[in-house]
């Protein structure tokens, strides 16, 4: 079936093909298209019946015609080619090559949408992993095999935070090992070598496979691109036991161009015009990250997304929040005060540091002192919040020293250099300096056996 | 025999003369399962359990002839099943680390054999009706298994096994209905999940169910049997309260149902409970647990299927009389997977996109939770804890508003204390309870007659304190009065050291009814004393710079509930600082009097 090319294309609109009259397509059964110039254009069966098939184009419908456009059904679903080969290489959405080197070759291919783990066959995440930023690592500890993402918005540096957390990211104890997979939608050429360039100077293009598909490539290539950056993810860490730190940016065009598509197709749209299973298939994404029993590899994902005018209401940060294992939130108001990275501490969250961290894993205090760090930080912005409208003149004596704790815990705590490296220890050090500021009956989380061995005293 | 016609995502168009709406169907050559929802004529429309990848129009189908349904009988607890029952464990040996299409696996394992125990009254000749028992199966060492004569069947009994070890399969008992119709009876039976099971009657239910945590079993109670709902933002901790209520419950059995959530939950689940202790009976807490696990990446229609498929086991142990609680994470997923059907089958959307029988579906779910009489004459019953999981935390979104109209325990989740780590994040100003007059007479009998004034009081302090704080924000602590300041201070005292509660605090973890008295006591007490100090002219000032408020706000982690009597003691130690200091002050007084 896959050699016979039909020419019976009765509609084309948006990034839909209907075909007309050709019976027993399979659903989502691969598609070539080869069009009046000649050229080649990927596609995949999204609905079909005895005598329509609806094809989904990945580059696109320009210029196609009824008359001069032939369809070849594969017969096979998306599948994809795999090898150790991968590493190092630069694809596009569909797997094909970017970087003029030949396509990969070998007998081992798999469909690019996977099969749902099961969850009995999931090991619970629980191995910290230290990234060198006091604000992750102290505050919402990253560990192998969860799903954090990072809530950034338009002009903010969760690129520059990202490639920070590549570059450090390590067991603590060990050195790294981590391979990445880079998956790049819709980002601008500047932002895509920025990464290139990093990967470069910190030595690891070698343990790196990227899947670019930049601002200007066809966005329906979006859809599939995650699909096939996981599959090369699975592969790896579980074929090859590699431990691999998955890097997705930016999901809101992933979510942009399945809107797209939605209302094309007529999907009954729910929030924002955006089609009601987008929370299902945000999750095929996300939950394909984690670590499975008996297994040596382990998938971690830190996927970016710029949250539309900031809004962490916005449907696609609030699904993804709904899935994800917790978030990093920068904020505006830091950056504008020249911290970075700016993370915004009361939203961010990781809800899988509880069995990551303390005596075993980092050190004994510190689940409480990240507990007692958020609840002062809390305390201190609402006497921030109210010397803003009485002035810091009338604030109590307590109130005034919450005051100097909120500054110097953005500008020592959160601010780091982007090359500054803290390892755990530093940084809850760090955050015991910062906790002597405040009177030891003010910390009501930590235990008074911690106060008594890292509490400094100096404001007793 | 049919055939497929149309394939749209999970919706399948097939031709089958004399299908059955609701009945299960076999696809193509995966054999992929699914069930008719929607039938013109000869044609029918089947939603699919599973993805639908590969399928062809010609593919044959089979109509299996029943209806969506479980398997009842020992072997349930423990395991862990998709949204259409089938054991994960089993799957995970047959096709590895993930799930296959068209995989066949019955519920409960045909092998393993279990120690029947018939009842005495259960002989040759004698009479047996729906829902009675028939002998008894341990099926772990707290849960003594009941086997019930299905609720369609009863007659005379022809013949009855003896005492031994059988395997599900085996007959255990033979019936002869008043028709002459023979029904051989086996350890388990299948039941539809869109039937609600019967019972002989309800009863109101006066027993609270204890969750261990100060502010849903002290503020906001539920009793058994009851319905409650679990709104919240994301990260706002609902799936930590869920979780400490499926550890720490009273019940007997618990099922947690993690519909379209993440699989690291149940993860954690599996791997913590079976090292955890019922604080009840001392005994694994797997042993009365069980779970059905359709998480967000698994097919979305199985998602809709996984919440009956739920609540029917779970009225199965209450018909056997025990106290079910079934948590369902989150009925949000749910609701969406209704959303994504009847958008396939172009149904017209009411709210959101939402169908218009989204809140008569959600009523008709939480109206199988009950305190009931079973068939067999015991008490039991099956309470319904729902997580809602509102779109960009608008409590006014369809599925939270409709779920607020049926249930009776609302336990809001706020984001603001979730960001300031104020762990259970429930807030006191937006939960409500229904239940809780009827929980006060328990309450009042078994813990302290106080409990229903002092449970008011905390609340309006609080309500207050909330009021006083809005004051503060916009002039300043200046403008209050010392009384007022007092207040305030005591609602964040009554916050830290009752409304907290950490998960990860071994002994914080779970909290006896009467060490959450008695915490609340002493705070209240504390506060009391402290007003009447104020009016006496002491500054609110000393009365702040007290030591002991920060033991106080310790003590909830310092003694556990077997160590009442040094809280009652910790509370002698606040009264005779507090009676110095009244003593000085009265004399004062005298002094300036004179």
């Amino acid at each position: 079936m896959s050699s016979v090319e039909y020419r019976k294309v009765s509609a084309v609109h948006g990034a839909l093909m209907f075909v007309k009259g050709v019976a027993g397509v399979a659903a989502g059964d691969r598609v070539a298209i080869r069009d009046r110039a000649g050229n080649r254009r990927n596609g995949q069966v999204i609905k079909t019946s005895g005598d329509m098939v609806l094809v989904q184009v990945f580059e696109g419908t320009d210029a196609l015609d009824r008359e001069n456009t032939w369809v070849r059904f594969l017969g096979e679903p998306f599948e994809m080619a795999l090898s150790p080969d991968l590493l190092g290489r630069n694809f596009n959405g569909i797997g094909e090559p970017r970087d003029g080197r030949p396509p990969i070759i070998s007998k081992l291919r798999r469909n690019v949408n996977g099969s749902p783990v099961n969850p009995a066959a999931r090991a619970y995440p629980r191995e910290f992993i230290q990234t060198g930023i006091s604000t992750i690592d102290g505050l919402n500890s990253l560990v192998r095999g969860q799903k954090l993402p990072v809530f950034s918005g338009s002009g903010l540096p969760h690129n520059k935070l990202a490639a920070q957390i590549v570059r450090q990211a390590k067991l603590s104890g060990e050195t790294s090992d981590f391979v990445i997979v880079f998956a790049a939608m819709g980002v601008s050429h500047s932002d895509a070598n920025f990464f290139e360039q990093q990967f470069e100077t910190s030595g690891v293009l070698g343990k790196v496979v990227m899947y670019m598909n930049l601002a200007n490539d066809p966005p329906m290539e979006r859809l599939i691109l995650p699909r096939t950056a996981l599959t090369a993810a699975e592969y790896l860490a579980y074929d090859l036991d590699y431990h691999v730190l998955v890097v997705i940016t930016d999901m809101t065009k992933y979510a942009e161009a399945l809107r797209e598509v939605a209302t094309e197709k007529g999907d009954v749209p729910s929030r924002k015009g955006y089609p009601g299973y987008l929370y299902s298939d945000l999750a095929e994404i996300y939950e394909r990250a984690g670590r499975v029993r008996d297994r040596h590899g382990s998938i971690t994902m830190i996927p970016i997304l710029s949250m539309p005018s900031d809004d962490i209401t916005h449907p696609i940060p609030d699904l993804t929040g709904y899935i994800t294992e917790g978030q990093i939130v920068l904020s505006r108001e830091l950056q504008g005060r020249a911290v970075y990275p700016p993370v915004n501490v009361p939203p961010s969250l990781s809800r899988l540091m509880k069995d990551g961290i303390g005596k075993d894993d980092t050190r004994e205090d510190h689940p409480r002192v990240a507990s007692q760090l958020y609840a002062s930080y809390t305390r201190a912005l609402e006497a921030r919040n109210l010397a803003s409208i009485i002035g810091a003149e009338d604030l109590s004596q307590r109130d005034r020293r919450y005051l100097q704790f909120a500054d110097e815990f953005e500008n020592r705590f959160v601010k780091q250099g982007e090359q500054e490296e803290r390892n755990i220890i530093e940084t809850l050090d760090l955050a015991w300096d910062l906790l002597s500021l405040l009177p030891p009956d003010a910390l009501g989380r930590v235990t008074e056996e911690d106060i008594q061995k890292y509490h400094s005293g100096k404001e007793l | 025999m049919g055939e497929v016609i149309e394939i749209n995502g999970p919706i399948v168009s097939i031709h089958h003369p004399g299908i059955l709406n609701g009945e299960q169907v076999k696809i193509g050559k995966l054999g992929l399962l699914g069930e008719v929802i929607h039938l013109r004529e000869d044609h029918a429309l089947v939603q699919v359990y599973e993805s639908t990848e590969s399928v062809k129009p010609g593919e044959e189908v089979v109509g299996l002839q029943h209806p969506l349904s479980v398997e009842l009988g020992p072997g349930l607890l423990g395991e862990i099943f998709d949204g259409v029952q089938r054991p994960l464990q089993q799957i995970l040996e047959l096709s590895g680390q993930q799930i296959s299409r068209g995989l066949d696996v019955p519920a409960l394992d045909r092998d393993k054999l279990w120690h029947f125990v018939p009842s005495e009254d259960i002989e040759v000749g004698s009479q047996v009706v729906p829902g009675q028992v028939i002998g008894t199966v341990q099926e772990t060492q707290t849960i003594e298994h009941k086997i019930l004569v299905p609720p369609d069947c009863e007659g005379e009994v022809m013949v009855a096994a003896p005492q031994g070890d059988y395997s599900i399969e085996e007959v255990i008992l033979q019936l002869r209905n008043p028709q002459g119709h023979v029904s051989k009876l086996k350890m388990y039976h299948k039941w539809p999940v869109r039937i609600p099971r019967p019972y002989a009657g309800r009863d109101p239910s006066n027993k609270p169910l204890m969750t261990g945590q100060r502010v849903l079993d002290t503020f906001f109670p539920l009793l058994k049997g009851g319905k409650a709902a679990v709104p919240g933002p994301f990260g706002a901790g609902k799936t930590m309260v869920q979780q400490q209520i499926a550890r720490w419950a009273n019940a007997d059995i618990v099922l947690y149902v993690g519909c379209g959530e993440r699989g690291n939950e149940l993860v954690d689940i599996l791997e913590s409970f079976p090292q955890l202790t019922d604080p009840h009976t001392n005994r694994s807490l797997m042993e009365r647990t069980f779970l059905v696990a359709n998480t967000s990446n698994m097919p979305v229609v199985a998602r809709e299927a996984s919440i009956y498929v739920g609540v029917t086991m779970a009225e199965y142990y209450r018909d056997q009389g025990y106290d079910v609680v079934m948590v369902a994470d989150s009925t949000s997923r749910w609701a969406e997977a209704l959303r994504e059907v009847s958008g396939r089958l172009g149904q017209m959307p009411v709210e959101e996109g939402y169908p218009a029988y989204l809140a008569s579906r959600l009523a008709a779910f939480y109206e199988r939770a009950g305190s009931v009489r079973t068939l067999a004459g015991d008490d039991g019953s099956v309470t319904l804890i729902g997580a809602v999981s509102p779109p960009g935390g608008d409590f006014s979104e369809p599925v939270t508003s409709h779920t607020k109209e049926i249930i009776r325990t609302f336990w809001a989740l706020s984001k603001p204390l979730a960001d300031a780590r104020h762990y259970p994040a429930v807030s006191w100003l937006d939960s409500f309870s229904e239940y809780q007059l009827r929980a006060a007479e328990w309450w009042a009998a078994n813990v302290d007659v106080n409990w229903s004034a002092r449970r008011e009081q905390a609340l309006s302090l609080l309500t207050t304190a909330q009021e006083l704080e809005r004051i503060v924000n916009l002039v300043g602590p200046e403008a209050l009065s010392s009384a007022q300041r007092w207040m305030l201070e005591s609602a964040g005292l009554l916050k830290e050291a009752v409304l907290q509660q950490s998960a990860l605090d071994p002994v914080d973890s779970y909290c006896s009814p009467h060490k959450q008295f008695k915490l609340l006591d002493i705070i209240l007490c504390f506060y009391d004393e402290g007003a009447d100090l104020i009016n006496l002219g002491v500054p609110v000032e000393q009365l702040q710079s007290l030591p002991l408020i920060g033991e106080l706000k310790r003590l909830k982690s310092r003694y556990s509930s077997d160590e009442l009597d040094k809280i009652t003691e910790f509370g002698q130690t606040i009264d005779d600082t507090l009676r110095v200091m009244r003593a000085e002050y009265s004399t004062n007084n005298r002094e300036a009097e004179a």
